[in-house]
């Protein structure tokens, strides 16, 4: 009986001529296709909500193409859907499942539960870099910006790995703790910028600092959608690894798996997911926290089905949360980061309550 | 979660190996504190010996503009330096003790950032508001931040190292883009506050010392009464419990310690992180793990480091003032790498 229910739960995938194969949650598929009906609906609602007034069917028209062409508002509608509030829900939902799988990847690594994708100190690094740009250097082009500040993160998540290596392993603790500890160097530099710099430019600091896609356009679509085509895939062919990992380093041996350099390359993957992330929208808080956990509980903990799924997870959220800043005090919006905090602790909350030993 | 703590409450060698040194000891830092602040009051913009510094406290001369300097801008200063980097210490003490957690410090924990929420939302909510308004909203943000790090601690049973520091670390994202919403949808209030936000003593006069320091001043004295309980549950709360203590009461009074100290620094000079952290170490380095030694020497030692780095802030990029809060993360947190290389074991 157990026999035939561990048989029942579990999808292999065995392509003849490929030499990979993986087992999926036999939930994966369905949970698959009801949060990416979930997400449409949320992204429709989300294009028609604005100052300018459309109808449920008028965006679905012009999302499609098949709005007549000789349609009275024809030229508004392509003109408000596609460069407007599309590229920036589209920059939310990508974001959102950068970070989400980012964070899944830092949970199993760290295996811990609250690790999240900014732990290693690539927000606080993005932050530095753009605050320094802005508020020192009253540079606030969208195009610069990003690649300063993935400079920031990547190198601030270097000198952190460098840290905490120590007798030829770096371990998750150290990790994490000298996260923290760069962390809080990075952000008292930003405080110290934020204090002397000039009152609009801070304002505009503290906006990227919370986490906004306000006027994102095509290009931040397309560096993300670059950046995710090469990260992602690279995560799931980790996922069995990281299955490993999240054993212990010692299981992790006896699998077979090299623990040092697995981990230092799935450290890129998810260090380059958040970087890529936060460059484009800022630091936005809590999506790579909440997303894996809501994910395990939808479609269990191995990785194969659950990077995928975690993904749209925190693409929906961040698409919801998108949507719920420019509704609750329209016509002026709240950041992205704001509400996704508002969000996010009460579900910390309910996880810490959940996870007691 | 297997971190483990190595050797962080066995009785260690310590520098004062005999009882008859503490007393002795702890005057001669007294003495050393007083050096600095004399030193302190001297350093600015205007050049002032210490014979003016001398003449001006104790044959006070109002016609003397020396003498107005330092009895309105320089003297408060260094005071507040002197209580926020006890209280902080002596705050830093007690959570190190209690939760037997190498790492404890009320900035990492998040009390901080908590305090310092709750401080612009009342600058926000009733613009430029009293001194009382501040420190109470100050102390109330500290003490529900505590308590949900203290509810952590609780639930989680045994809080790791690991587990304390990562929940500090979301209540502080939380709080603080909590903090960030107000402070961006409100250019005056943002005006106002942000030099308070980075932790500074510039500008701090006698009337919000005399608001704040009585809160400090109970914390102070309450650890003191509550060092040896500190001590006990330091060795471990099997240990404390097998003494007879009745473990829960003191770590509520602790707790409530901990935020009248925190709560009364934040209030005072906004978020300052890692003298918490540091003071401790140093304080048991001298004279080991017995808190009613501990405590003391953390006050004075965290009054020394705090107007140390005062005046470094205020030489190192003349003329603009560094505030101390950065100062204090520069000079801690490589102490906190420190710590979590070596003293944390995996």
């Amino acid at each position: 009986m157990a026999e035939r229910r561990l048989h029942r739960t579990w999808i292999a995938v065995r392509p003849r001529r490929v030499p990979f194969s993986f087992k999926l949650d036999r939930r994966v598929p369905l949970m698959a296709a009801l949060l990416l009906f979930f997400t449409f609906i949320v992204l429709i609602m989300s294009i028609n909500h604005g100052a300018y007034h459309m109808t449920p069917l008028d965006v679905v028209q012009t999302l499609t193409g098949t709005l007549p062409a000789d349609h009275p508002d024809y030229r508004n509608f392509v003109l408000v859907v596609h460069t407007f509030r599309l590229p920036r829900i589209l920059v939310a939902f990508l974001v959102g499942a950068a970070l989400a799988v980012s964070g899944a990847i830092m949970q199993a690594i760290t295996r811990n539960p609250l690790a999240e994708p900014g732990i290693l100190g690539v927000t606080a690094g993005a932050g530095l870099a753009a605050v320094i740009l802005i508020v020192w250097l009253h540079e606030v082009s969208l195009t610069i910006l990003p690649l300063v500040a993935f400079v920031g993160a990547i190198l601030t998540a270097a000198v952190v790995y460098f840290l905490a290596w120590k007798q030829g392993s770096a371990s998750p603790v150290r990790l994490i703790l000298i996260g923290v500890a760069i962390a809080s160097i990075l952000g008292s530099i930003t405080t110290f910028s934020l204090v002397f710099g000039q009152i609009n430019d801070v304002q505009q600091a503290y906006v990227w600092l919370t986490g906004s896609v306000y006027g994102r356009n095509w290009d931040h679509v397309r560096a993300l959608v670059l950046w995710m085509s090469v990260l992602m895939p690279l995560a799931f062919f980790g996922a069995r690894s990281l299955n490993a990992l999240n054993l212990g380093d010692e299981i992790a041996t006896g699998f077979g798996v090299r623990v040092e350099r697995q981990r230092a390359l799935l450290l890129v993957i998810s260090v380059g997911l958040t970087a890529a992330a936060v460059t484009v929208a800022g630091t936005i808080g809590f999506v790579g926290l909440i997303a894996p956990h809501i994910t395990r509980r939808l479609v269990g903990p191995a990785h194969e089905g659950m990077l995928p799924i975690t993904a749209l997870v925190g693409g929906a959220l961040l698409v919801l949360a998108d949507l719920i800043g420019r509704w609750v005090i329209a016509p002026s919006e709240l950041p992205i980061g704001i509400i996704t905090a508002l969000i996010g602790a009460p579900y910390f909350l309910f996880l810490l309550v959940r996870y007691r030993k | 979660m297997s971190t483990r703590v190595k050797h962080f409450s066995s009785n260690r060698t310590r520098i004062l190996s005999s009882r008859a040194l503490l007393l002795p000891g702890l005057f001669i830092a007294l003495i050393l504190l007083m050096a600095c602040l004399l030193w302190s009051i001297t350093l600015g913009a205007a050049d002032i010996t210490p014979q003016v510094v001398y003449d001006s406290l104790f044959h006070f001369d109002e016609t003397i503009f020396d003498h107005l300097i330092i009895q309105t801008v320089r003297l408060p200063r260094v005071l507040a330096g002197v209580i926020v980097g006890a209280a902080l210490a002596v705050a830093g003490a007690i959570m190190q003790g209690l939760t037997r957690n190498p790492l404890a410090d009320s900035g990492i924990l998040g009390i901080n950032a908590g305090a310092a929420f709750a401080v612009v939302l009342v600058a926000y909510l009733l613009g430029s508001a009293s001194l009382t308004a501040y420190s109470v909203a100050a102390l109330i943000g500290a003490g529900l931040a505590a308590g949900f790090v203290y509810g952590i601690g609780a639930i989680s049973g045994g809080a790791s190292p690991l587990r304390l520091t990562l929940a500090g670390v979301i209540l502080t994202a939380f709080v603080s883009s909590l903090t960030t919403a107000i402070l961006i949808q409100d250019q005056e209030t943002l005006e106002r506050i942000r030099f308070w936000t980075a932790g500074a003593l510039a500008g701090r006069d006698f009337a919000i010392i005399a608001q704040t320091a009585p809160l400090i001043a109970v914390g102070m004295v309450g650890a003191m009464l509550i060092s040896r309980q500190i001590t006990t549950i330091s060795l471990g709360e099997d240990v404390a419990k097998g003494l007879g203590q009745n473990t829960l009461m003191i770590k509520i009074t602790a707790g409530v310690l901990v935020v009248l100290l925190s709560g009364g620094a934040v209030a005072l000079a906004g978020p300052i992180g890692f003298v918490g952290l540091v003071i401790p170490h140093i304080a048991r380095f001298f004279v080991g793990v017995d808190y009613r030694w501990v405590i003391p020497y953390s006050a004075v030692i965290g009054a020394i480091l705090v107007t140390l780095a005062d005046m470094a802030a205020r030489i190192a990029l003349r003329p603009l003032e560094v505030p101390v809060g950065v100062m204090m993360a520069l000079v801690g947190a490589p102490f906190f790498i420190y710590l979590a290389r070596w003293k944390v074991k995996r």
